[in-house]
């Protein structure tokens, strides 16, 4: 008889939640389901990137109580970084009045491209996800501003020619790629391959297999191999474990990059100061010293708002990601609040914002975000923006820009996005817009 | 009272031999299709209707619990074909699910193959030639899925004649390890695309849209029309159906019994003439085929879009081999109350707790959510397991038996 109590409780309790009921929303709120990972082998690095965007969409809410007056409202979704976790939080969401969505995580994304012209809800995949959906004539419900994998390895392999002193310099170097062994480390082959070919340095690509503690091997042929550069694509423990054993390999770290998921601040502490050297990619500042970082302390945490122990990750790498995805999804908002002259807005209308977005510098500067990012201008042809690439450094205690913004290869990359893109939509019978 | 046997005769050797011999089992079987096949799509198309459910709960229903079911009970099926009557432990389940999933994505796409030669002016030009015409029907799709796993399972089950028990576990686990490093290393099999990530064409059945889109004129406008959730439950549901019965009436047949002779004792089984080669191999061939299904049925109607490594990670192995056991091994019905028990109860505490929170005013955040499912979840297992080793197909028989006896149980 336990066994029928135990049933009957299940019953009634799920009774009573009664799954979801039709959302209702009011006028003056604008709802955005998050997918966050803050369980999981990469929790990490998914609670400042979560607690970033948050704490904006707090911030923007407290201190002008909401964009143009129409309040913020957010559920989170825990998806564990895992695909048919993330598919559920966001068929469960979407409903709810969704407009955007951060699918934070490459399968994920890949999971709802195609169907996000149905869904009517925009995609902001920042810097991962899929990278020839910047093709806006095939892939309009997806942005991927302020930049891709595939600009970045392209900014990589010049700012490695800069290095050596002239891209002429790099015939015959020997580049080694350690990457994550899924979609998202295989997105910068194809880029490093196509290059390898245009100005002759030799690749080596060595996949880490998920979750990424197990390096031996790849370290074993690194020391073979002693390639001039490494190029690092992990994410969560794998980098610091490559880290680690970059500096147990004797490896000199001021010729190690990272992609800018492995160059976050969980991924060197753990080495500490032997880390110290050590670059990665970037596509913001790094560190805690804007107006609009203080006035988030002040605003959010002062008031008692924020996160609990949330204040130690502001001015981190990924919290600052965390800033820049509300600011873009904010902006566009607004973009499409002042043209559509709404309050709320809709799917149609985000996607309209996003599209024509413009956010410039003397904007990041009202903001309180001057020199944080470059400009980023958004056109429907190229949802990537100009996708400019920062080179960072850590020195042992924090990390800092070491390098001008760097401007991809576009004559290389767009062509790759337009073909692939292209591929795509033939493959799946789409007619590409006119731009 | 409910189940009584008394006044129900076989008069016939078709009726003795019936799959249900119960009048009410024959009904409830009945009944549960019906739901299944006309409540469930006609109730919550009404229920949208009527303003009493927003759209997308219905298609969160179809598309996040009922086809995750569905394709878990695929799986758990297979799984239980093998382990559960045969008594063959695998570690493999996912592995094979991802020879289906991949050979509905090759055959479907017309399995390319990539021609890569320099041109005149040195560029490398590459282009994918297809071998076969391009199938784009999902049902065939799906036999085509199930035939190459049980190929690739057979293969597999091919030291099950040397090694038993652990040391088996132990070979499949390896058959997972291995088919998962093809479907991240061998370009082939996801037609060279630099991410590694499958897509399911468009395709269509009975002239419904089941996978992509379509773009029509209508009153001289176009028109996108996207796949209907209710059109891939159905597909799903039916073939689910189909492949229950076959797996019933195999069980139960001279096939099953020499599964279940191998199963209980191989040397006996040996000595009264079932020969172990064949019956452990069609095990693993039936087996396969399903799991097959399954993984094609996942791609296709359920992820759209996957990473073979992702997807087909040896967690999706052991959530497989869990469902069998919690479910029942060597029961149709287990394999089906398992899928659901495993499916359902973490996507269940995850939506109640907030819920539960929301009620007392506590803000419950997702990660405590989710660690407190990870917990309750793991309890419920292990509580289950102590209160009913046999599963939950052994609850449900002593139901039957609490119903036949109710309410005078003397």
């Amino acid at each position: 008889m336990r066994l029928k109590g135990l049933t009957l409780g299940l019953a009634a309790a799920v009774a009573a939640t009664g799954i979801a009921a039709p959302a209702v929303q009011a006028a003056d709120s604008q709802y955005f389901p998050l997918l966050t990972y803050r369980t999981g082998p990469y929790a990490p690095n998914g609670i400042p990137f979560a607690n970033g965007t948050i704490d904006y969409f707090n911030y923007v809410n407290l201190k002008h109580g909401g964009v143009n007056g129409v309040k913020l409202v957010w559920e989170e979704c825990e998806t564990a970084y895992n695909t048919k976790k993330g598919v559920e939080c966001f068929e469960r969401l979407k409903g709810k009045g969704a407009t955007v969505v951060y699918p934070n995580s490459t399968g994920i994304t890949y999971k709802l491209i195609p169907n996000a012209p149905k869904d009517k809800v925009v995609i902001l995949s920042s810097g991962y996800g899929r990278t020839d959906a910047s093709d806006g004539r095939v892939f309009p419900w997806v942005f991927t501003a302020p930049t891709t994998y595939w600009s970045q390895a392209s900014a990589f392999i010049k700012y490695i020619g800069a290095q050596e002193g002239g891209m002429d310099k790099l015939k015959g170097k020997k580049i080694a790629l350690i990457y994550h062994n899924s979609a998202y480390g295989k997105e910068p082959i194809r880029t490093l391959n196509l290059l390898a070919r245009k100005l002759g340095y030799k690749l080596t690509t060595l996949a880490v297999n998920h979750p990424g503690q197990e390096q031996k091997a790849t370290w074993l042929q690194i020391r073979r191999d002693r390639p001039d550069w490494i190029l690092l694509w992990g994410w969560g423990v794998m980098n610091q474990v490559a880290i680690k054993e970059a500096i147990n390999t004797g490896f000199n770290l001021e010729r190690m990059i990272g992609v800018w998921w492995s160059g976050a601040e969980t991924d060197v502490v753990p080495s500490g100061a032997a880390a110290k050297g050590y670059k990665a990619g970037t596509f913001h500042a790094a560190g805690g010293d804007f107006p609009l970082f203080h006035d988030i302390k002040k605003v959010v945490y002062g008031a008692g708002k924020g996160f609990k122990d949330g204040e130690k990750y502001i001015g981190q790498v990924l919290w600052n990601r965390g800033i820049l995805t509300g600011v873009i999804t904010t902006e566009a908002m607004r973009n499409a609040q002042k043209k559509f002259g709404v309050k709320r807005v809709n799917g149609d209308q985000m996607r309209w914002g996003f599209e024509n977005l413009n956010l410039t510098e003397s904007r990041l500067a009202e903001l309180g975000l001057k020199g944080f990012t470059k400009g980023i201008k958004i056109t429907c042809a190229d949802h990537e923006g100009n996708g400019p690439v920062l080179i960072q450094q850590w020195d042992g205690k924090k990390w800092n820009i070491i390098s001008d913004f760097i401007s991809p290869m576009q004559e290389v990359v767009r062509p790759l996005i337009e073909k692939s893109a292209a591929a795509y939509a033939k493959a799946n019978k789409i007619t590409p817009r006119k731009c | 009272m409910f189940y009584r046997e008394a006044g129900q005769f076989y008069t016939s050797y078709a009726k003795d031999q019936g799959i249900f011999q119960l009048r009410q089992d024959k009904y409830g079987l009945w009944g549960i299709l019906f739901i299944a096949f006309i409540v469930i799509p006609v109730g919550l198309y009404l229920l949208v209707q009527g303003g009493l459910m927003a759209a997308s709960t219905k298609d969160y229903l179809y598309n996040s619990i009922f086809l995750l079911l569905l394709v878990n009970s695929m799986a758990a099926l297979g799984l239980n074909i093998l382990t559960g009557y045969c008594g063959q432990i695998s570690l493999g389940t996912a592995g094979f699910m991802g020879v289906g999933a991949f050979a509905a994505y090759k055959f479907s796409t017309g399995m390319n193959y990539r021609n890569q030669h320099e041109d005149d002016a040195g560029e490398l030009v590459s282009q994918l030639v297809p071998m076969l015409p391009p199938i784009d029907n999902p049902l065939i799709l799906m036999i085509l899925a199930g035939a190459v796993t049980s190929v690739v399972g057979v293969i597999f089950g091919l030291p099950s004649l040397r090694i038993k028990g652990f040391y088996l576990a132990v070979a499949t686990l390896a058959a997972q390890f291995f088919l998962v490093w093809c479907f991240s290393r061998v370009e082939w099999l996801y037609d060279y695309v630099s991410s590694s990530t499958i897509q399911v064409p468009p395709m269509k059945l009975f002239g419904l849209v089941v996978t992509g889109s379509e773009t029509v004129m209508r009153d001289g406008q176009q028109v996108t029309i996207y796949p209907a959730a209710e059109t891939k439950y159905l597909i799903c549901l039916a073939t689910v159906v189909f492949f229950a019965f076959v797996a019933k009436n195999m069980v139960r047949g001279r096939i099953g019994r020499a599964w279940m002779a191998i199963r209980d004792m191989d040397i006996a089984a040996q000595l009264i003439g079932i020969r172990p080669l064949a019956t452990k191999l069609l095990a693993f061939a039936v087996s396969s085929f399903f799991c097959g299904v399954a993984g094609a049925m996942l791609f296709i109607f359920y992820l759209g879009a996957l990473e073979g490594a992702e997807a087909f990670n040896i967690n999706e192995s052991f959530a497989v081999l869990f469902m069998v056991i919690i479910g029942g091994l060597g029961s149709i019905t287990g394999a089906f109350l398992g899928a659901a028990f495993i499916t359902l109860i973490p996507i269940f505490l995850v939506i109640f707790f907030p819920w539960l929170g929301g009620q007392f005013g506590i803000p419950v955040s997702t990660a405590l959510v989710e660690h407190i499912q990870f917990m309750i979840f793991g309890a419920l297992i292990i509580i289950f397991l102590i209160m009913e080793p046999l599963g939950l197909a052994r609850l449900w028989q002593i139901g039957k038996e609490r119903l036949r006896q109710w309410p005078f149980p003397y």
